[in-house]
């Protein structure tokens, strides 16, 4: 249940859009889940236009783990609201963490009534909180009757039983070399691992227990030609004792004698705290780059753009951005072309191991792709991965240092893929933006724990008065925040399935997964031959799922020790994982740049196929700002009519269109009636879209041309008749 | 004309072996390595400077030979043997067909003999396109009074000026005006009669002349439209530009001087800064992609700032204007062009579009000549300047930010702007329609338009939607300005982008899939017509053949 805290009325919302502080009046109201604005005039606030509703989160609230800053104004000037305040604000502006600005004026409000919103919305926004006083164990309690019908389990992978680990290694034939294990049941051996994960076959299951699960190398994914990605932990430090240290360094040469025989060849390592990205960095970045688009007015607006490109270049977020992906393809590069397997090194494995391991796949594994693929990737690498979401995204509001938009980082870098190849993804960026929206709903569990010990643990602890196990909602279920309507939106009709194989080649690939989508494969592909089986044809890299065969990595199991490879890694290895550094492993040297730049521009020199293999573009104009998260509350950004949306929108009336001349071509043989037209579509309103659809304010007045150095002036008349024009809309002879 | 062994410094693929082939049109390269590949064929018109690099006492692999500067956002630099004047032969061909107008010979398009089906001159016919706007009408009449160009001869025989002003009138506002270009309509609103009119500066000078002809006409044009009470100016300069201008005898309409008239400057920069900021643009895209410092690099070539401010001021027409610059034929064109492309959906289509260049650039003389060069060796000349691709790039950005209002591709657009300098086409050669007649230009050479009418389909946008009367308000903010990369780095192979798009294959294919099933329902209902008729015997119909379509609903 959700529960008032206070409000206060005679509140005035500005329309953000332009400087002449129009607004609508209404209640300001504070609850345990959301500050939400509800208008007096509630027709005014009602737009039943916009299909894309979200069901938990209107137009006018927002979460409390939503709001970023609080700045009040007094006099005119801005300051940011913070603790205990002597005097009350006459504006207050909240920035939220999903970039909207609003702006609420407080003059005409009872004096009493500012002072209670005002010190209860900074109250419980920013003091620290208890974890069990988050809103989502009150709303799990009260909606448990409520919400049993829709089950997530029936698509994705959620990654808590040993049975899905075990599919999931069936999956890419990791099973051969690697096996799923039970000794962390119950967190016995940590809390920071989750029940059940991937190890080497031949690891000895009480090493595992050995330093907590430090030093052991957990399977993230096998590549079809055998090849794995790992990820591990490193020992903790023992500076003084050499004792310790000698232990530690046996133990990790026993490890990697096990890895080290065949059948696994060589490792590479990444070593992912020492040569690449600091979490600081990211911090700080975001930091910067989130202030481009938090912006108050019009004006800021207009006086940043000048300057636009060089601002956006300081954050050097899209240099992260870059990094990252480049990272990502050094990595597949290893695994694709130099058949090694990778072992990613990082404190606590669980945010740049999350990062590059989820993209490495999503870039690897064309089921990474679909939208159960891509979920079942978030709950295996970051969710079971035991990403600190709590901390990172700071729901408590307990440290700031902590907090981190690692897995923001990682949407934007998956976005840049959608973006550059927008049929082989299954979901579109909506699917994206509205994910980067659940981090701050708080009636979703999958975002709101450390790890899933502290998820199971917690759970326990807070049930035991009722008895009831306490129903914890996934983000997965979509139809708690989309109409079915509004879920269209996020899969993207440019993506098509792969192709159905023949019965021969089928036998290999029975495995659809323990609750697979079923054996329906769309025909598409009959329809389009011409585009789709000639890249799928002429591509090396290419990567079609029946020539996955059980033998290809054995085959290759000539490790020849004469390399000395491993030798040599392991030493560094030890050495490094000692905690004593060395400057960049092998990351520079210049034949790994060449490996790197022979790989990346022979995949570009081919057409792609959207089912395999799949590399960002890199290079500068290549990494763009994902508009529709970043710019989608700006006004002045939006382009009516125009953009992607526009694109997209005639080609989701002509699929209409085709669809219903087939059907009348169907119907025709068995009835001579007409058949009954016009269903009902989707997008298909005369109004133009914007350019950020689905998500633009509604703009009730035309934009106006906004000539910032001059001083044009908006004649009456002339208005209303560009206005009448641009509404109508002459078909012509289309 | 000639052909030779060289070796082609590539520099993104390293020396290739090659053989050279120079025709009096273009220069091309077959490779000798890999099955003899057509890896260059460039226009000689493209080149803009050929250089000697190496002398005769030069040591290294490939560092005797030539570096050709084109205008095109490339280099091309070719090693030769040192042996045989190989190298002289070669760059005397070069020089001579790449820069005719030195050497007294013709540009190569009055050589051309190309046939196509389709006359491109008769694209562009003034009268029909006045007549097309609704002119002449009670307000505005059209003049013949520049017929054999004695009143303006950078400006086209036929105007259309103020039903009100006598052609006496015309003579003396014409000695107010720079190069006696006189404000005359390019453009009316089909309903409520606004209108844009196009001139050069008015000669104020330092001592703030006044002229009441100009200032009469002026008002002439106000009152074309009773509901307007003031005539908006847009000086395109700076505003200092046009102070600084009254030094050589131009300037501004002052306030004292027309009453009725507000006048805004709109700071768009000239030619030479124009230039400059190209130049640091192919600084930057070529040979590699400036890749840590890209986007303050591509702010500090201003190139993108200065497309702002051109398709920013532009946004704002929709009362009558007056637009000009120092002389009105460059950035008075742009903002005049993009005005009418932006409220009259006709040039939005790939004919309108051909009239809109001929009418507003070719006939009221942009000097295509001595801002492009054709022929001509001097490549340092100050009067060159890329003008006409920034408008070019202006329209790409429109037709970006509004992919379904514009009828031509992006195709279309590189196509002008590679015969812009090709000078295949009689098109773009000389400055004004005054020389182009004297040439018999349109009698001589054949017209780019030629070219792309008996071939439209590659140059048709899929997703065109016919909207009569829509009016495009693009955003000119630099958050939605993109780097049009597919132009100015289009010879960087990192850098191809994947061509059609997948939202356009996948488009152009329901297309034709709907136009199939409309043909097969046609037929359906051919056959069900004759089944009536005549019992059918076989049950199993066509629909069996007709694979389903799934579209994700």
């Amino acid at each position: 249940g959700e529960q008032l805290l206070c409000e206060a009325s005679t509140v005035l919302k500005y329309v953000q859009e332009d400087s002449c502080q129009r607004g609508i009046y209404g209640k300001l109201v504070c609850t345990d889940f959301k500050i939400a604005f509800l208008g007096d005039d509630e027709s005014a606030l009602d737009n039943d236009e916009t299909q894309f509703k979200n069901k938990v989160i209107g137009e006018n609230d927002i979460t409390l783990h939503c709001v970023d800053q609080i700045y009040g104004v007094f006099d005119e000037k801005k300051k940011t609201l913070f603790g205990q305040l002597k005097k009350y604000p006459e504006k207050l502006i909240i920035h939220c963490k999903d970039l909207r600005v609003f702006h609420f004026c407080l003059r005409y409000t009872k004096e009493e009534e500012v002072k209670r919103i005002v010190s209860g919305i900074i109250h419980h926004t920013q003091a620290p909180k208890l974890l069990k006083r988050l809103f989502l164990f009150s709303y799990a309690a009260a909606a448990a009757q409520n919400h049993t019908a829709t089950d997530p389990r029936n698509h994705t992978v959620m990654f808590d039983t040993l049975k899905d680990w075990c599919w999931e290694l069936e999956r890419t034939k990791g099973s051969v070399k690697y096996k799923a294990v039970s000794v962390n049941e119950g967190y016995k051996v940590c809390e920071r691992l989750p029940a059940y994960f991937v190890v080497p076959t031949p690891l000895p299951e009480e090493d595992v227990s050995r330093f907590q699960g430090h030093g052991i190398p957990l399977w993230c994914w096998s590549c079809h030609n055998g090849c794995a990605l790992l990820k591990m932990s490193p020992l903790p430090k023992k500076e003084q004792d050499d004792g310790i240290s000698q232990v530690q360094k046996s133990f990790l040469d026993g490890i990697y004698k096990t890895i080290h025989r065949p059948p696994y060849e060589i490792v590479k390592t990444e070593d992912l705290s020492s040569s690449f990205l600091s979490l600081q960095d990211i911090q700080t970045a975001y930091f910067k780059f989130k202030q481009l688009f938090l912006i108050d007015n019009s004006t800021e607006f207009w006086d940043t753009d000048i300057k636009w490109f060089s601002l956006l270049e300081s954050s050097s977020w899209l240099d992260i951005i870059r990094r990252c992906l480049k990272k990502a393809i050094e990595i597949t590069e290893c695994l694709e072309a130099q058949n090694v397997n990778v072992l990613l090194l990082e404190e606590n494995a669980s945010d740049l191991c999350c990062l590059l391991s989820s993209l490495v796949q999503v870039m690897m594994d064309p089921h990474c792709r679909t939208r159960i693929g891509f979920q079942s990737l978030v709950q295996k690498e970051w969710i079971m991965g035991g990403h600190s979401f709590l901390d990172r995204c700071n729901h408590l509001r307990q440290s700031d240092k902590e907090e981190v938009p690692v897995f923001l980082l990682f949407l934007d870098c998956v976005w840049q893929l959608v973006h550059q190849h927008p049929p082989a993804f299954d979901f579109t960026e909506t699917y994206l933006t509205v994910l980067s929206d659940s981090l701050y709903i708080p009636i979703f569990s999958t975002f709101f724990f450390n790890s899933p010990h502290q998820k199971d643990n917690v759970g326990r602890e807070s049930q035991d008065a009722q008895s009831k196990p306490l129903n914890l909602l996934a983000v997965w279920d979509w139809s708690v925040q989309f109409e079915p309507k509004a879920q269209m939106l996020l899969k993207n009709p440019l993506y098509v399935e792969k192709p159905k194989l023949d019965k021969g080649q089928r036998k290999g690939m029975r495995f659809k997964g323990p609750q697979g989508q079923g054996g329906r494969f769309p025909s598409w592909f009959s329809l389009f031959p011409a585009s789709w089986t000639r890249t799928a044809l002429s591509s090396t890299t290419a990567w079609p799922e029946h020539q996955r065969q059980l033998s290809l990595p054995l085959t290759q199991s000539k490790s020849s020790p004469k390399r000395g490879f491993f030798r040599e890694e392991t030493d560094h290895l030890i050495k490094n994982l000692l905690g004593k550094r060395i400057s960049k492993l092998i990351n520079s040297s210049d034949e790994l740049q060449d490996n790197f730049r022979e790989f990346y521009d022979s995949w570009h020199s081919k057409p792609t196929d959207y089912h395999g293999l799949l590399l960002p573009h890199i290079e500068g104009p290549e990494i763009k700002v994902w508009a529709q998260r970043y710019l989608r509350w700006i006004p002045e950004a939006q382009i009516l009519g125009g953009g992607r949306a526009a694109t997209m929108n005639k080609l989701l009336e002509m699929m209409e269109e085709v669809e219903r001349l087939q059907e009348k071509i169907d119907a025709r043989p068995h009835s001579r009636e007409a058949f009954p037209t016009e269903a009902p579509s989707l997008v298909r309103s005369s109004a133009r879209l914007s350019s950020l659809f689905p998500f633009a304010l509604l703009q009730r007045h035309p934009s106006k041309p906004v000539l910032p150095t001059s001083g044009w002036k908006a004649l009456g008349d002339e208005e209303d008749l560009a206005k009448r024009e641009d509404e109508f809309v002459d078909l012509g002879d289309v | 004309l000639i052909d030779k062994e060289v070796i082609y410094i590539c520099p993104f693929n390293g020396p290739i072996k090659g053989r050279v082939y120079i025709t009096n049109y273009r220069l091309y390269l077959r490779s000798l390595e890999t099955d003899s590949a057509l890896i260059l064929d460039v226009p000689l018109g493209v080149i803009s400077r050929i250089e000697k690099m190496g002398g005769a006492t030069s040591r290294g692999e490939n560092s005797y030979g030539l570096d050709i500067t084109c205008k095109d956002m490339r280099n091309l630099r070719f090693a030769l043997k040192q042996e045989g004047h190989s190298r002289r032969d070669m760059f005397e061909i070069l020089t001579r067909y790449a820069f005719p107008l030195a050497h007294s010979l013709p540009i190569f398009a009055f050589l051309n003999e190309e046939k196509f089906n389709v006359d491109g001159w008769t694209v562009y016919n003034p009268v029909e396109e006045y007549r097309r706007q609704g002119l002449p009408n009670h307000h505005w009449r059209i003049t013949f009074i520049n017929k054999c160009y004695e009143l303006c001869d950078t400006y086209p025989a036929l105007l259309v000026v103020p039903y009100r002003a006598s052609d006496d009138d015309l003579r003396r506002v014409a000695t107010f005006r720079s190069r006696n270009r006189i404000p005359v309509l390019s453009w009316i609103h089909p309903e409520n009669k606004t209108v844009i009119v196009r001139c050069s500066q008015p000669l104020v000078g330092m001592s703030g002349k006044r002229n009441k002809d100009d200032e009469k006409y002026l008002d002439v044009i106000r009152e074309t439209n009773r509901q307007i009470s003031k005539l908006t100016i847009y000086d395109a300069r700076p505003n200092v530009n046009a102070v600084a201008n009254k030094a050589t005898g131009g300037g501004y309409e002052s306030d004292d001087a027309y009453h009725n008239a507000e006048l805004f400057f709109l700071d768009i920069h000239n030619i030479h800064v124009m230039r400059e900021s190209l130049k640091k643009v192919k600084d930057i895209v070529y040979p590699n992609v400036e890749e840590s410092h890209w986007l303050s690099s591509l702010e500090s070539t201003h190139w993108l700032e200065h497309i702002k401010a051109i398709a920013d001021k532009v946004s704002s027409g929709k009362s009558s204007v007056l637009v000009h610059c120092s002389d009105g034929w460059d950035r008075t064109a742009q903002l005049t062009s993009l005005a009418m492309l932006m409220l009259d959906s006709f040039y939005r289509s790939i004919e309108g579009f051909e009239i809109l260049v001929q009418k507003e650039w070719i006939s009221f003389g942009h000097k295509f000549a001595s801002r492009i060069g054709h022929g001509d060796k001097n490549h340092a000349d100050a009067d060159r300047s890329p003008i006409f691709l920034q408008f070019i790039d202006c329209v790409w950005q429109m037709s970006k930010q509004f992919p379904t209002a514009f009828e031509f591709n992006e195709r279309f657009l590189i196509t002008i702007l590679d015969h812009l300098y090709s000078c295949r086409f009689g098109t773009f050669l000389y400055n004004c329609e005054s020389a182009r007649e004297r040439q018999k230009v349109t009698e001589r050479t054949v017209s780019l338009w030629s070219l792309i009418n008996s071939n439209k389909d590659k140059f048709k946008n899929p997703f065109y939607t016919k909207e009569i009367n829509r009016v495009l308000y693009p955003v000119a903010s630099m958050r939605h300005l993109e780097l049009w990369v597919n132009y100015y780095i289009r010879w960087n192979p990192r850098i191809k982008q994947q061509q059609p798009n997948p939202v356009e294959q996948r488009y152009v294919e329901l297309l034709a899939l709907r136009d199939e099933y409309i043909q097969r329902l046609e037929e359906l209902q051919l056959a069900s017509s004759a089944k009536l008729t005549e019992p059918s015997t076989s049950p199993s119909g066509p629909s069996q053949m007709v694979p389903h379509v799934h579209t994700h609903f």
